[in-house]
């Protein structure tokens, strides 16, 4: 690792304008890639200044049909949340799969987003249940924040603070993980919110990140069954293709885990 | 004899330290005045070093030296051995290129050392080693087999023109000619077997301390064989004569094979304390062991078998290539010929059997044995043709093997091992009760029902442990005799050390070693210590590898207790005024049969030391030393079974059942050879479902991290549900077989047996990943 300027945020007004200090700055929320990488030498920031203890960042508040978590939530306390799991048990159950226990200790769902990995699990409930990402200056639809692998709206020194889910009338998940990983090699969340609209979306599938798949709402819009998408196609095209799976596999994918995650929703 | 002898299950005695995080591990030694090293390795898979440039690095606080392949070049520090020689066809020997610890011309295979930066910390010899600027001229890769066999391709070493290290063979070619001429049945099979990194908990480590004083080296290393990384470093590197060098390899964290060889950065540390006058400490990363630690398996086969109209097996042909890598490691070259090709008999009546074998370079990380080491490719190739036979004939396959076993001992198959003894019968047949074989269909029909695919997969492997007779592994080629030592010192108050020639890195020896003294002499195993690891304190000894640490170096031990026996028997005789024959050792004490007198151990010994009274002639101390030299390999065996499902949906494999039924003749401690067999199933099933290296076309390792490189956790494994068969080793006092390697040996045939025999298509490769089994089912 490369010499570093660590600094504890108390707040997240403090975290922005000492963000704005240094040279060549990063956030550090749960740590959970940012730290393996610098440990790799492959990224050499100027200043951490990590969101881990910034208290108005971390909790879950449920109100009214809204599930909001606010950035530096652990998974472990989603998954284990009793308002989480009566209202979306479906982001309960996601969070409660998300890498190995340590992992689930320490990573956050600010975290999770801001790296936007292709193969990260949150990204799917974000964008299928069309959640809100609330900032230090703005919020932004789900529609609107992935923009590709690793990539998001955010800009430079824009901080997520929470999270708001519409809570659903049914909501699933299912993933296929990597073998060597863990990641979701794919995973789907589908949502059939209150009125009536069916949202759909995969990670680890696409080369342009996560993605919704409109062939599977259509089908689920028509029919909210399993046995519904029996007939349905994925593309091949445009999906990821690697040693652990081609384009072809994770469109079957696609749609085995969808069909899996409908069974799961109910 | 006691709780604590032979059979007991004895807790280990290592795994209080182990447990505690007391266990001292090479980056655990620390010296005054240490320096760190950090080698600058190659990003190419292929390429000409033109030129280094560490002026600007040299500059870089803390920085005391970088060493260049050059230097260790001009310094006449002697290129990397292969210690076995094997002779092709042709009569010619084997072609081997140069192999110097750091590339002074050029790269092989990315990873390849070229410099070392020694600096203060281990930090700033990393940042001084980005400042270094080497000028590499790129070259071709051949990065797999037939990249490196194709006409054009790139040559790797002017001394092995079309990248071919040897095309050796073994068997009669006439004879199994005439025996496909009489088949009435032909089964062929093209086989793969994939390429392992070993992934060793504990990443490699030295730390190399030259006294100029004394002119004197030490170097504590990452050794299973510190005597040999001794004899090696002296007799052919030139880093010092064996008196002046001292090696020690305190704990070691798992091995299987990785840790026999005696690597660059280990010779280069040893060279670089003499250069910079500072002891060095290297430790290796995950990074540098996926690229450097040498890999294991990786052939391409073709196997055809004859039958007659009986199903009786009438011959065996074979030809297999073997990638060894940029460089010939340690033993690789024995690898795939030795240990190999004399096992293609299986458990079966085989009367031809002919083998090519094909050595063959690419610019890839080198290979050597790992955890099986040739036994369990032959496995693989027999255990999958046997089914595969099975079902051309509709037949049942376990009735095939039946009726093909060999059941008369001892047994000369047609490539040079004699198998001493085995009921094979027995092996399966536990097997199959274990896991109902009969009701197997009913159960498939059941999961059929619940939309999953059901198989079941047999294996019943052979192996050979116990590498030996020395005379004649030296005929074949071997550079070493592979006897086993040991040192039985009985101290003056009676407590007692057994040091041994052998290397204990996970396999439980300080527990397993002291029953077979608990057994002879009824003393509790507290009262023993178990010595090694240690050229300073040990005498002379081969190490741990091949299972054969209790076979070969349990035997010496129990060589030198008959001589510490018969010595302390005549002190007893004298001291009780009896005749040495009535005396019988019974719970510590030497016993005047059929009375009451006695006199307990640590009066014998002390008789021994102090001298006062002993009978005339004898010489005072009670230590002996024994060499034994086996007259055969051992030759476990055993049946495994697998039954698993198949999702159609993502295609995934799911364990049911895992059953093994071995034959390790005795078992000193029935919970470490569980232990040992759970692990090497482990390393198994992860060659079958899960592990597998990966190079790209240019030669980059693409699974050179556990992001991609899939290791075996314990969700991807079932329980398993072992029992033991038992025919007693012949070749020695113990009946002992060694049991560290089988289950890696045996357990990947029954895997892939069992997706094939689900899915129903027989084409599948290791790892069968999920990707690759859904692929098999809908084409």
């Amino acid at each position: 690792m490369y010499e570093t300027n660590y600094h504890r945020a108390s707040s997240v007004a403090d975290a922005a304008a000492t963000f704005a200090k240094g040279a060549e700055s990063k956030f550090l929320a749960g740590g959970q890639t940012l730290l393996p990488v610098m440990k790799q030498r492959l990224a050499a920031p100027s200043d951490v200044i990590d969101l881990s203890k910034v208290q108005e960042m971390i909790g879950i508040e449920v109100s009214g049909d809204t599930v909001t978590i606010k950035a530096a939530t652990p998974h472990y306390d989603v998954a284990q949340s009793d308002a989480v799991k009566k209202a979306i048990p479906a982001l309960a159950n996601l969070a409660s799969g998300i890498g190995d226990p340590a992992v689930r200790y320490r990573g956050t769902i600010g975290g999770s987003l801001a790296n936007n990995d292709p193969a990260a699990d949150y990204p799917a409930a974000v964008l299928a249940l069309g959640a809100v990402v609330k900032t230090n200056k703005r919020s932004i639809a789900a529609e609107d924040f992935f923009k590709g692998l690793f990539s998001t709206a955010l800009e430079d020194g824009e901080i997520i603070t929470a999270v708001s889910f519409p809570v659903p009338a049914k909501a699933g998940y299912a993933k296929f993980p990597n073998p060597a990983s863990r990641f979701a090699l794919t995973g789907v969340f589908v949502a059939k919110t209150k009125s009536g609209d069916v949202r759909v979306a995969a990670t680890g599938a696409s080369q342009s990140g996560v993605m919704r798949v409109a062939p599977i709402e259509q089908a689920l819009k028509a029919n909210w069954a399993a046995s519904a998408l029996d007939s349905v196609t994925i593309p091949a095209s445009g999906l990821l293709a690697d040693i652990h799976g081609s384009a072809d596999y994770r469109a079957n994918l696609v749609k085995v885990m969808g069909q899996r995650a409908v069974t799961a929703a109910g | 004899m006691g709780v604590e002898g032979i059979g007991a299950r004895v807790v280990r005695k290592e795994d209080r330290r182990f447990i505690t995080g007391q266990g001292r591990y090479v980056d655990d030694v620390k010296m005054v005045g240490m320096s760190y090293a950090h080698f600058i390795r190659s990003p190419h898979a292929h390429a000409k070093v033109k030129g280094i440039d560490s002026t600007e690095a040299m500059k870089m606080p803390g920085v005391i030296a970088v060493l260049t392949g050059q230097q260790i070049v001009d310094d006449k520090v002697g290129n990397l051995i292969c210690g076995w020689a094997i002779t092709s066809k042709d009569g010619s020997p084997m072609k081997m290129g140069a192999w110097p610890a750091m590339a002074p011309e050029t790269v092989r295979f990315v990873g390849q050392a070229v410099a070392v930066v020694i600096a203060e910390t281990k930090n700033q010899a990393k940042d001084a080693a980005e400042a270094v600027v080497v000028d590499y001229e790129e070259l071709p890769a051949a990065a797999d087999i037939k990249a490196a066999i194709k006409p054009g391709a790139p040559q790797l070493h002017p001394e092995a023109p079309g990248n071919i290290v040897y095309d050796w063979h073994l068997g009669d070619e006439a004879a199994v000619k005439d025996a496909f001429s009489k088949a009435a049945n032909v089964v062929t099979l093209d086989l793969t077997n994939n390429r392992l990194v070993p992934n060793a908990m504990e990443p490699r480590a030295a730390v190399a301390h030259y006294d100029q004083a004394e002119e004197h080296y030490t170097l504590y290393t990452t050794s299973q064989n510190p005597h040999v990384a001794r004899l090696v470093l002296s007799a052919f590197y030139n880093i010092a004569p064996e008196h002046k060098l001292r090696v020690i390899a305190p704990d070691v964290g798992g091995g299987f094979g990785s840790k026999i060889y005696i690597y660059p950065e280990e010779m280069v540390a040893l060279w670089a304390s003499k250069k910079v006058g500072r002891p060095v400490k290297w430790t290796g990363d995950r990074s540098e062991a996926f690229l450097t630690d040498a890999h294991g398996r990786d052939h391409v086969s073709k196997a055809e078998m004859a039958l007659d109209k009986d199903n009786k097996i009438l011959g065996l042909r074979v030809k297999t290539h073997a990638n060894f890598g940029a460089y010939m490691s340690l033993f690789s070259s024995a690898v795939p010929t030795y240990l190999y090709a004399t096992l293609l008999s299986g458990q079966y009546v085989i009367p031809a059997i002919y083998a090519e074998v094909i050595g063959v370079y690419t610019n890839t990380t080198p290979v050597d044995a790992y955890r099986g080491a040739g036994r369990p490719e032959a496995s693989y190739l027999i255990e999958r043709m046997m089914e595969t036979a099975a079902r051309q004939l509709k037949v049942d396959p376990a009735e095939l093997r039946k009726a093909n076993f060999i059941t008369a001992f001892p047994y000369q198959t047609p490539v040079i091992m004699a198998y001493d003894i085995g009921d094979f019968h027995a092996s399966i047949d536990a097997a199959m009760k274990a896991i109902d074989y009969a009701g197997f269909p009913a159960r498939k029909a059941k999961a059929k029902a619940d939309g999953k695919l059901r198989g079941i997969g047999l294996s019943c492997y052979i192996e050979a442990c116990g590498i030996a007779p020395s005379k004649a592994v030296g005929s074949l080629g071997a550079g070493v005799g592979l006897w086993e030592s040991a040192e039985i010192r009985v101290n003056p108050v009676g407590t007692i050390e057994v040091l041994t020639g052998s290397h204990s890195h996970g396999q439980g020896h300080e527990t397993t070693f002291c029953q077979i003294i608990a057994e002879r002499l009824g003393v509790p195993i507290s009262q023993v210590s178990i010595v090694h690891g240690d050229t300073d304190k040990v005498q002379f000894g081969m190490g741990t590898y091949g299972s054969r640490s209790l076979a070969v170096g349990g035997t010496a031990i129990v060589k030198a207790m008959e001589k510490v026996e018969a010595k302390a028997k005549k002190i007893a005789a004298h001291a009780l005024e009896a005749s040495e024959s009535d005396i019988v050792i019974e719970n510590g004490e030497f016993k005047v049969t059929g009375t009451d007198k006695s006199i307990a151990l640590p009066m014998v010994a002390l008789a021994a030391y102090t001298a006062h009274n002993l009978p005339d002639g004898m010489e005072p101390g009670l230590k002996e030393t024994a060499f034994y030299d086996p007259t055969n390999f051992t030759f476990p065996a055993g049946a495994y079974i697998c039954e698993l499902e198949v999702d159609p949906g993502t295609g995934k494999t799911s364990f049911v059942n895992f059953v093994a039924a071995d034959d390790f003749g005795r078992l000193i401690n029935p919970m470490i050879v569980e232990g040992q067999v759970h692990g090497g199933l482990a390393q198994g099933i992860g060659q079958a479902l899960l592990e597998g290296a990966v190079y790209d076309n240019t030669g980059q390792l693409v699974t050179a991290s556990f992001m991609d490189y899939t290791m075996p956790r314990a969700d991807d494994l079932p329980s398993f549900q072992l029992s033991h068969t038992t025919t007693l080793c012949p070749g020695n006092p113990l009946g002992v077989k060694g049991c560290g390697e089988a289950g890696a040996i045996g357990a990947s045939a029954a895997v892939i047996n069992a997706i094939t025999d689900a899915i129903g298509n027989n084409k599948l490769e290791m790892p069968a990943t999920p990707d690759r089994v859904w692929h098999a089912i809908h084409g």
